[in-house]
Order: C-alpha cells, then structure tokens, then sequence
C-alpha cells in the first residue's frame, strides 16, 4: 500500500475525522450509542455504505450528467442501505429491531453524500473506496468510544457482560441514568472534540471575528 | 441459422448501448440513459436481495413472535430455550362470533394476519375505532394450562392502528376471562423515545392486574391522561409526548376486548365453557 493510500485510510481517524473535525453525522451518534453492540453495528453498516457507495459513484464518475449527479449518488446510496437493512433484519433481528429507523437514516447521514461529492465524483475507484472506508471508520471510533463511556457508565456493562456490578445486582456501583438518554452523547462528544483539539491545536478552527476591546477615550 | 441471428443481435444492442456511452455526458439523451440505466441495476440489486433473505428475515419473525407469546405470558427469560417453552403453549383457531374454538384450519399454519384480507375469512367493519378497516373473522390464540390440564391464561393477538403505523401486539388473560396478564407490541413503527416508549418495561408493567369489565359487564378499561371514574383497576396511564399513540392502544384494546372482537369468547371462558 503506498503511502498516499495509507493517507486516505488513516487520515480520516485522527487528522480529519469526520465528526470530530467536520462535525458530521452527529444526529446518529447521539441515538445509537447507548450501548456498545448497537454502536459497533451502526459503525460496520456506515464503513460498508461509505466504501461502497463512494466506490461505486466513481466508477461511473466520468458518465455521471452534472445536472442528475445528486440523484444518481442519493439512488447508489440509498440502495446499498436497504441492502444493509435487508441483512440486519436477516441476520442480526434483535440489533436490527434496535437500530429501527437509524439504519435507514444512513442516507440522510451528512459524511456519506459527503464522501460522495467532494472526494468519490473526482478520484479513481479504490482511491475512492479506501476514502469511504477511512471517514466511516473515523466515525465509527467515535460511535464506539461514546458507546464505551455511555454503556460501561451508564449500564455498568460492556457488550451486555457486567463490567461494574450495579447496587440493584447486590454489587456496588450506581449506574448514571442520563448517560443512556441522548444528551449526554452531546457532551460526551463535545468532551471528546476538546479533547482532541487540545492534543492537535492545528484542527482549532480559526475564530469568525474577534471581539473588539473598549478603548478608554 | 438461429445462433447467427443471436449474434447479430448482441452486436446490435452492444452497439446501442455503446451509441449512449459515447454521447456526450450532459446531454439530455445521456442523461435519460444513465437515469434509466442506474434504476434498473439498483431495483434490481435491492429486490434481489429482498427476496433472498425473505425466508431468514420470515422464520426471524416467527421466532420474535414466539418469544413475545413467550414474554406476554411471564415465561420468558434471557436463555430459555424458546422452542420447548413455546411447545407448553397450545394455538388454537378462534371463531369471533360464536367464542369457540374451531379446528377447520391448522393451527400452526392458520395466518389471521392474511385472512384479514380474504373477503372469504373476513367481514369490513363499520364501527372501526381501531382503524383496521376489516377483521378476520378467525384468530389464532395460544392456551396455556396448568398441571391438571386446566386453562391458566390465554393469549389473545390484537392489533389497530396508532399515530404512523399499525401496531401488532399480544394481550395475556388469567382464566377468569377478565383480569389482565400483560400487554406487548411485538410489531409497530411508532416514534422512537415517544410513541415507541409503548415498549418500554414500566409502561407495560402498568397492565399487570388490571381488570377489563366492572361488575355489570361493562367494558372498562381505558389509557388515558387522568383516572376515569371506575377507578384505579381498569385504568392505564396514558404514556406522555404520545397522546396519539395512547389513543390508539386504548382503541384497539376497547375494540378487541369488546363486542366485536373477544368478548364472547371470554364470557365463555368465565362460564367455565371451554
């Protein structure tokens, strides 16, 4: 793998993470990461519409009429994830009964109409694919890192297995309701972006305006 | 001679096809072809799929079905063998109108769900409060019965329609034909974190011990915002951001549970004629 593949897979994770840098996706991230099982499926079914449909789209880049493009990659990405939600539904019902409406969401999801525009519609195929791969798996670290504090904090669990026994078990830890409702994946994101620009101040986005400060006159 | 003309065909079509690959890519004609094209190979990846994994995503839901039997009935817990618990369960074929069991049709493959559209097996309904336009006129419902081969609870299937979708559910019954097991929903579409919270454990709990009917036989129950005046046995609080939805389970149960659904059925079940 040459370096500048190598690039396209990585960059994305840390560099140029989609949620964290761009502040993509975030709709999902709050409704599917209680627990960790849910947000791992969540993230797998993003990687593989992200790949495929940023593969895709740049395969028929170059036949693609300027005037439908939009429609062309909403019709390659929508169906690949109905392809995802037949899958679920037939191997994994109970996740699938989960996810509900959130898997059908993934078209709406802002990183893989993204993908398509600014990087699929003018690179080769595999270029393309690794890109896809790359933001969805920048995405799914983070679905996976909130899903880690959401259901080890809130639950007391992880992947279901008792991790922290809860007082209601006879054990000795009070599991924090509000982590399992969607906010607090708000400031658990939020939490993870400082953190993030604090350890790569180069991603801090450069201020609007400035404040002005008074002059004595 | 057959083969040559099939050869001269697949040049043909080779080079129509090949005529709109070569237009140019903004022109209306290209942009027609592309549409047309990307659609068919799209409907055709997405059906194909949906009809392959049919039969998985059908036996997934028959299973899911099962367990909410399983589950409305208090037999359910995370590990039981859903196979042998459900066998405890015996279906039967329901006729509405009479309240009596038939056994013209297969228990175990009698579909009530696609009867409700066979003019045959079922009537429309002009009193329609649960919204479900006809009815079977046949339902499958499970017993369960204790040791000495007595009735202990019925499973009855109930169904109607809530804010976007119609929901399917299980309501248990003890064997006085009037007091409330449980409640669940095994299929619907409602709002998540709203509409849907008609999953959540709590809320169900809520139907545990309640009664249908009062004294006089007449039908009780009822979802609502605030206590109805029969008191506190026959009312489930309403669940709040849902009011539609609400309306909607308090419908259909007051549908099923009534005149024109399994009211007969149940006074013969408190008559002890079963």
């Amino acid at each position: 793998m040459g370096h500048k593949k190598r690039d396209l897979l990585v960059d994305p994770m840390v560099d140029n993470n989609p949620i964290t840098l761009q502040v993509l996706g975030i709709c999902s991230a709050l409704a599917v990461t209680s627990s960790l099982k849910v947000s791992m499926v969540m993230a797998l079914a993003v990687i593989f519409v992200t790949g495929f449909s940023s593969m895709f789209i740049s395969m028929i880049r170059n036949h693609t009429p300027n005037s439908i493009r939009i429609i062309v990659q909403m019709v390659v990405i929508a169906s690949l994830v109905i392809l995802v939600d037949q899958i679920l539904k037939a191997y994994a019902f109970e996740v699938s009964k989960t996810l509900s409406v959130f898997v059908g969401l993934i078209i709406t999801n802002c990183i893989v109409m993204g993908r398509a525009e600014a990087f699929a519609m003018k690179n080769p195929p595999i270029a393309s694919f690794l890109d896809g791969v790359g933001n969805g798996m920048g995405y799914g670290l983070i679905l996976m890192l909130v899903g880690f504090i959401r259901e080890l904090f809130g639950a007391g669990t992880l992947f279901g297995l008792t991790v922290l026994p809860k007082v209601t078990d006879g054990g000795w830890y009070v599991p924090n309701g509000m982590l399992l409702l969607p906010p607090s994946a708000f400031f658990i994101i939020g939490l993870i972006i400082w953190a993030f620009r604090t350890w790569k101040p180069n991603q801090v986005e450069e201020r609007e305006f400035k404040i002005q400060t008074l002059e004595a006159h | 001679m057959a083969e040559h003309e099939n050869e001269t065909d697949m040049n043909n079509s080779k080079s129509f096809l090949g005529k709109f690959f070569a237009l140019p890519t903004d022109s209306v004609e290209k942009t027609i072809f592309v549409a047309v094209m990307l659609c068919l190979v799209a409907s055709m990846v997405v059906s194909t799929a949906a009809v392959m994994l049919k039969p998985i995503q059908e036996a997934n839901k028959a299973r899911d079905k099962q367990i909410n039997v399983l589950q409305v009935a208090g037999k359910y817990q995370a590990g039981t063998d859903i196979e042998k618990a459900f066998s405890a369960f015996e279906p039967q074929v329901l006729e509405l109108a009479t309240g009596k069991i038939v056994d013209k049709f297969d228990a175990k493959t009698f579909d009530d769900k696609a009867a409700a559209s066979d003019p045959e097996l079922s009537v429309p309904l002009e009193d329609d409060p649960a919204g479900i336009g006809r009815k079977s006129k046949y339902k499958v419902i499970y017993i369960l019965r204790d040791d000495q081969g007595k009735i202990d609870k019925v499973i009855l299937p109930i169904h109607g329609y809530g804010l976007w979708s119609t929901l399917y559910g299980f309501i248990a019954m003890e064997e006085n034909g009037n007091d409330i097991y449980g409640l669940q929903f095994y299929q619907h579409g409602e709002t998540p974190g709203l509409g849907a919270e008609i999953d959540n454990p709590k809320w169900k709990a809520l139907w545990s011990g309640k009664k249908l009917a009062d004294d006089d036989g007449k039908l009780q129950i009822t979802v609502a915002k605030t206590q109805p005046k029969a008191g506190k046995d026959f009312y489930i609080d309403a669940l709040s951001g849902a009011t539609l939805t609400s309306n909607g389970v308090d419908n259909l149960v007051r549908f099923w549970m009534g005149e024109q659904g399994y009211k007969t059925f149940l006074d013969n079940l408190k008559a002890g004629d079963m």
